[in-house]
């Protein structure tokens, strides 16, 4: 599904990362975590196109990166559902339109997708918000919004950067059991963290792959932390 | 890997257009409604078009007096004999009885002392004493079809009317007509640098709110938004609000041009107004206004996107 081959990324002439080879296979959970500043956050752009590699290939849906032009990439992005941690949404829509946005930039009929955008909305438990704006919503309404419109479009893969960075710890857990749930409806899921806390909570619910990224180049952890 | 229905290709300006037109409410929500480049571009966009109705008049009103001053005076011709008093009747005579013979001689007829007059007043004013002034005697003669041969008749009024000299008014018609198309072309080149200067505000207002909006370009990019969809919404908003600004400002220019003093009142400016079919020109001003809008703001959303990419 996403196929790293020694993958390399420089910025300002320092290797960020260098030769990383990772398969993500479909109905695969991968943690990937490693201190702040380890490149997580770079890998993940790099498995969505939103960089290109210095070195080495990247291979999604079958097709490389490198070969894929600005549509392609715009393609890509409606299969691969994202959630930044910094969840960025546009403040002049209400919170349903704002989630209904892939829909709108792919061009599909909001009216024949009401139904799934309800019970999307009423999934992630935000069903009572969807009029809100988004500076009304707490940290983690804003990240389960985030969650919300990264699944829209049903994506196959989901890649979560530091989702609960900024919720508590009860709010984590939500969404930790959220992301569960779409693994086991088969879709392969990428969470980069830092908090090792999660993983181990995680263990008990799924099994789940740690990689860790430590001095540019990417280790298996295991299950066990 | 990009998508059915989206695919891009040949025909995809038509379609940007197509699609302009036709509309769409959800891509239209995805821009920020409002920002100081709204403002700017509806009010550049009618101080342009009000501009422009002036230029489209001016150009019009040019090309009319033109074709009239030079129609009027191509079509009539003085003669004018110069005699001494106890002459002046004869040579009169034999100047309208040659005259009369002359092919392509309409008519010819002998203004009156009044009509002397009143062509004198301007320069000389209304007090003149006409009997005490050697006055030349004056024959307006009006041309028929292709007109007559001027320099055949010049010889002939030379053997027989030796006081006579003929004026067909080519000296003053001549820079008339050179003047007044010197305006109309004035006219049009300012329609087109008014038009060069519209696009020149559009660019820079969409350059203003495309760079104002990049996390928004950000957010609609990392749901998967072709930049061709982001630049559409973009485009259609300056579009149609330069169609709006336009609208405005042409209404408003049509307006002054309707108030102006008309013929009857004698007025300097009479001539500028716009006449018949004329009427309905300016109304072309707004779409012009818009498809300038759709190019500029389609090429500068295009550069922009590429640079935020």
């Amino acid at each position: 599904m996403i196929e790293l081959d020694s993958l390399s990324y420089s910025y300002g002439g320092d290797a960020l990362l260098r030769g990383i080879s990772l398969q993500l296979a479909p109905g695969s959970f991968h943690f990937l975590t490693g201190p702040s500043g380890s490149g997580k956050t770079t890998l993940m752009k790099l498995c969505y196109g939103a960089l290109q590699p210095t070195g080495g290939t990247v291979t999604v849906f079958g097709q490389p990166l490198e070969e894929m032009n600005r549509d392609d990439i715009a393609w890509l992005r409606r299969r691969v559902g994202v959630v930044h941690q910094e969840a960025h949404f546009l403040d002049h829509m209400t919170l349903v339109e704002n989630i209904a946005l892939p829909l709108m930039v792919s061009g599909r009929d909001l009216s024949a997708e009401a139904r799934n955008l309800k019970e999307l909305m009423a999934w992630v438990g935000l069903g009572a918000r969807s009029r809100a704006y988004p500076p009304e919503l707490s940290g983690g309404e804003r990240q389960r919004a985030a969650l919300a419109r990264a699944l829209i479009m049903s994506p196959e893969v989901i890649l979560a950067d530091e989702p609960t960075g900024n919720v508590d710890w009860e709010m984590s857990q939500r969404l930790l059991a959220l992301l569960v749930e779409l693994n086991r409806m088969g879709k392969t899921v990428l969470i980069a963290t830092h908090d090792l806390a999660l993983i181990r909570a995680a263990k008990s619910r799924v099994q789940a792959r740690v990689l860790r990224i430590a001095g540019g180049t990417l280790q298996y952890a295991g299950a066990d932390l | 890997m990009t998508g059915p229905g989206d695919r891009p290709g040949l025909g995809r300006g038509v379609r940007g257009i197509l699609t302009l037109l036709r509309g769409d409410v959800q891509a239209d929500r995805v821009v920020p409604p409002t920002g100081f480049t709204a403002g700017l571009t509806l009010w550049a966009a009618a101080a342009m078009a009000f501009l422009a109705v002036f230029a489209l008049a001016l150009s019009l009103a040019a090309g009319r007096m033109a074709s009239e001053w030079g129609g009027a005076l191509a079509r009539s011709s003085t003669l004018r004999i110069s005699a001494p008093a106890e002459q002046m009747d004869a040579q009169t005579t034999a100047a309208m009885t040659l005259l009369k013979t002359t092919p392509g001689v309409a008519s010819a007829r002998v203004l009156g002392d009044a009509e002397e007059q009143k062509l004198l007043t301007p320069w000389l004013g209304p007090d003149l004493p006409l009997d005490q002034l050697p006055l030349p005697r004056l024959i307006e003669i009006i041309e028929a079809g292709k007109g007559f041969d001027a320099a055949g008749l010049r010889l002939r009024l030379a053997g027989e009317v030796p006081g006579a000299v003929l004026d067909d008014h080519t000296r003053w018609r001549r820079p008339l007509i050179r003047a007044a198309t010197r305006l109309r072309e004035l006219g049009a080149l300012s329609l087109l640098l008014i038009a060069g200067v519209t696009g020149a505000i559009l660019t820079l207002a969409a350059h203003s709110a495309l760079s104002a909006n990049a996390q928004v370009i950000e957010v609609l990019r990392l749901v998967g938004a072709r930049d061709e969809f982001i630049a559409r919404a973009f485009v259609r908003r300056f579009t149609f609000r330069t169609l709006t600004g336009a609208g405005i400002g042409m209404v408003a220019g049509l307006g002054a041009i309707w108030l102006l003093p008309d013929e009857a009142e004698g007025a300097f400016l009479s001539g500028l107004g716009l006449q018949g079919w004329q009427w309905l020109l300016p109304f072309l001003i707004p779409i012009l206004a818009a498809v300038v809008a759709f190019w500029a703001t389609r090429a500068a959303a295009r550069r922009i996107l590429r640079r935020l990419a």
